[in-house]
């Protein structure tokens, strides 16, 4: 049930190709730009990683191609050891920024929560183009110091200064670093942008009847996603303004005293701090990490409900948790500095917040998992995926227990250990996160049904290989295998040679298991079977438009609510679920309590 | 459980939400607060870097403020309260085109004075190279310059913002929210100044 608008529409409907596909005001569009983006990066930082993990199984292989994209780096194909760290920049800026905060986020987001709420579009349309094609611009940047003199920085995604803010510390040291710079500022300006439009449209645009506790679980985590994106944006692009000073006008923020490198006395800077970029990079990069992770909590969160056809043990505590999630996330960025050279005692401080906000998250998972009792688990691609994703938060969220402990983190922390944690808990589960909501969201973004088969067999594949991949590194890193290394050819960990290269052949065979995707994504846009409104028997209101949705998404009406997000198995009623929009008066409110 | 064509009795619609909020524009309102929140934050992080920089090392220099700033803050106050003024006038005229000029002519005098503002900013720092001051010269000149610089592209931001509610006035489509909207940010540059004004003073 709806009502017809009396209002002028938001804007109006766009006339031609430029404006309907490439600057488009439309937030559906918008969103499949940044899931695009994010798949661009996404392959190229696969690639990334393939070639890394190659090199260090193989250190004297000639790869095609590469000697003539970079004649320095990889002189014949053979990558060298600081092209390698060159490699792994890159890999880490383009999955950090460009995917994990780009699809989860930014991408679904931008679709689906203006639908969610009952809005026609963002608050601020043309913000929000800006906003990807800011991110855009940052993305070619970045990717430019891929073709420059000396090639990409190599000082991490983390670019510690006094590496990052010295030109002449090495390869890619040059150009690349201040590309590298000017790319994550832009990034910034995008995200703060975006940030702004999502937490505007959740507070005034929701339709009528649509309370904060009826937003569906997914649009909690977007908006509360935005409330930290824009408080960790806003700090980031200080940090990389000072940064880019310190490169272009001689500044010292943050290269110190009396420092050599490459034998040479750096006298045109002196004084600076380099722990103050670190305290101002985690300050944002601990909540990064939530912003990668919680929009895909939530996605998984939604299409879980679906799956058990009914709602979680408890809406309210899992958006409360979420939000302590994303409370506790600016507190604890310290535990990535344990090794800095700060004082000890603030280490202790660091420590307790950390092991604090595994309480939240542990409460989400056991909700979760608690909901799967009694439910009609529905399998299906994206069930499986968002399963999927349970298990990659619980297995790599056991590992943050150990390295939250400062103690076990001083061996730790230079280890493959951390490479398996944080590729686990943040990386391989946001990723999840994205495929269960691409396989959920596609028929109503492209109006087809994705191949249920094959989604089953990426599943699988996936599952499996990411496995194989991420948790041999974590028994690496407890004999000692440290990270950043480029080889261990004539090391003393020669031995564990033969699990290198288990882990490559796993990561070669799971980056193929994801050709599988690809072609059932292209295949299934536009051969796939034409999907019905509301495939999933969901509820919320994405699924009582038509799919794919009109320019205006209601079609110039404006919903009215009457339900929470989630009535599924509801006694009596004339299905087994009631959607949010319908009139249908229903005896059970299942989060109210207060009905007998 | 039947199904009705008619909707549930209105006390079935959550208190507090009486209205259909779609497209009454209260968005502009939400969004300059989001984004000052955004700047807030900002500014805290250099501020923050400041206090850190300079307690890193003991190059801090410290150097004499060029006069021209007090008379910058004197105009920039000045323009908030032609800022006010146009507020007032704006509420108590129709919105006709053609009674807006008591406020119009109140938003020109915040408009000159910004741009006195910026000019006077620029004034500063020129005064301020002369002296030999600059930007990589010593961590308090540079923090002075990324203060002052930063925050006088916020205020060309307000400026064009202004520039846009004089649009929005003359083709008599102004919405009091927007002024509003568009008032607040520029009460913040104020506000913001006089903070950067009084850190700067006791660093530098």
């Amino acid at each position: 049930m709806s009502e017809v608008s009396t209002h002028a529409a938001h804007h109006a409907p766009p006339q031609g190709f430029i404006r309907k596909n490439v600057f488009s005001l439309d937030h559906k569009v918008i969103g499949k730009q940044y899931y695009g983006l994010g798949l661009l990066a996404v392959i190229i930082g696969m690639v990334l990683s393939w070639l890394m993990r190659i090199h260090l199984v193989w250190p004297n292989a000639a790869i095609p191609l590469l000697g003539k994209l970079s004649p320095n780096g990889a002189p014949g194909g053979i990558i060298t050891p600081e092209y390698y760290l060159q490699l792994m920049t890159m890999h880490g800026t383009l999955m950090v920024f460009f995917v994990l905060t780009n699809v989860p986020f930014a991408g679904f987001g931008n679709y689906f929560l203006p639908i969610q709420i009952g809005a026609e579009d963002m608050a601020f349309p043309r913000f929000n183009m800006m906003s990807f094609w800011v991110t855009f611009v940052g993305f070619c940047v970045l990717v430019t110091a891929f073709f420059v003199g000396d090639g990409p920085p190599l000082s991490g995604w983390t670019a510690y200064a006094p590496l990052s803010a010295l030109p002449g510390a090495g390869p890619g040291q040059v150009t690349g670093q201040t590309l590298w710079a000017i790319s994550i500022a832009i990034f910034c300006v995008g995200q703060l942008l975006g940030s702004l439009n999502f937490i505007t449209t959740t507070l005034d645009l929701r339709a009528r009847g649509m309370t904060l506790m009826r937003m569906p679980i997914c649009t909690w985590a977007w908006f509360i996603t935005s409330c930290i994106g824009l408080l960790a944006f806003a700090v980031l692009l200080p940090a990389c303004i000072l940064l880019i000073l310190d490169r272009v006008a001689g500044t010292s923020f943050f290269v110190p005293s009396n420092l050599v490198v490459s034998d040479q006395l750096i006298t045109q800077h002196s004084g600076g701090s380099p722990l103050l970029w670190q305290h101002l990079f985690w300050f944002f990069g601990h909540p990064e990490v939530y912003i990668a992770i919680l929009p895909a909590a939530g996605i998984i969160s939604h299409i879980l409900i679906n799956s058990y056809r009914r709602p979680l043990l408890s809406h309210k505590v899992v958006i409360y948790c979420m939000m302590a999630i994303g409370f506790l996330s600016y507190m604890v960025w310290g535990h990535h500095m344990f090794l800095s050279g700060m004082n000890p005692f603030s280490a202790l401080v660091f420590s307790f917040p950390t092991l604090v906000i595994t309480i939240p998250a542990t409460i989400l998972t056991l909700i979760w998992i608690g909901s799967l009792y009694g439910s009609n688990l529905q399998i299906t691609s994206a069930s499986l995926f968002a399963l999927g994703f349970i298990s990659m938060f619980v297995t790599g969220g056991i590992s943050g227990f150990f390295l939250a402990q400062p103690s076990i983190d001083v061996y730790l922390h230079g280890t493959y250990f951390v490479v398996g944690h944080f590729h686990m808990v943040m990386g391989v589960a946001a990723i999840f996160g994205m495929f269960a909501g691409t396989y959920f969201w596609a028929p109503k973004m492209f109006g087809r049904m994705m191949n249920e088969t094959l989604g089953k067999i990426h599943f699988w594949g996936t599952f499996v290989g990411t496995y194989c991949i991420f948790m041999p590194f974590h028994y690496l890193g407890l004999v000692g295998n440290v990270r950043r290394y480029s080889a261990f050819v004539d090391d003393y960990l020669a031995p564990l040679m033969p699990v290198h290269t288990f882990i490559t052949y796993a990561a070669l065979f799971t980056g193929a298991v994801q050709l599988i995707f690809i072609y059932n994504l292209i295949y299934s846009r536009f051969r796939g079977q034409l999907a019905p409104d509301n495939p999933w028997n969901a509820t919320s209101l994405e699924w009582s438009i038509p799919s794919p949705p009109p320019w205006n998404n209601f079609g110039g009406k404006h919903p009215v609510v009457y339900h929470d997000p989630y009535q599924y198995g509801i006694e009596g009623s004339s299905g087994d679920f009631v959607m949010q929009d319908s009139p249908e008066q229903i005896q059970t409110v299942r989060d109210d309590k207060k009905l007998p | 459980m039947a199904t009705t064509l008619q909707p549930p009795p209105i006390a079935k619609l959550p208190l507090g939400i009486r209205r259909v909020k779609q497209f009454d524009s209260e968005a502009p309102s939400t969004g300059v607060w989001v984004g000052l929140a955004a700047i807030t934050m900002t500014f805290a992080a250099f501020t923050s870097a400041m206090v850190v920089r300079q307690g890193s090392a003991s190059d801090w220099r410290h150097f004499p403020f060029p006069t021209i700033l007090y008379f910058n803050t004197l105009a920039l106050i000045a323009s908030s309260i032609t800022l006010q003024i146009a507020r007032h006038r704006f509420a108590r005229v129709d919105r006709a085109a053609t009674a807006t000029y008591p406020a119009v002519s109140a938003l020109y005098g915040t408009l000159v004075l910004g741009l006195a503002f910026v000019a006077g900013q620029y004034m500063a720092w020129h005064q301020l190279r002369s002296e030999g001051v600059y930007l990589s010269s010593a961590p308090s000149s540079s923090f002075f310059y990324v203060f002052t610089v930063l925050h006088a592209l916020h205020v060309i931001g307000g400026l064009l913002g202004i520039l846009y509610v004089i649009s929005k006035l003359h083709r008599g489509v102004l919405r009091r929210n927007t002024l509003d909207a568009a008032s607040r940010y520029w009460h913040f540059m104020a506000v913001l100044w006089l903070y950067l004004l009084l850190l700067l003073w006791m660093r530098i």
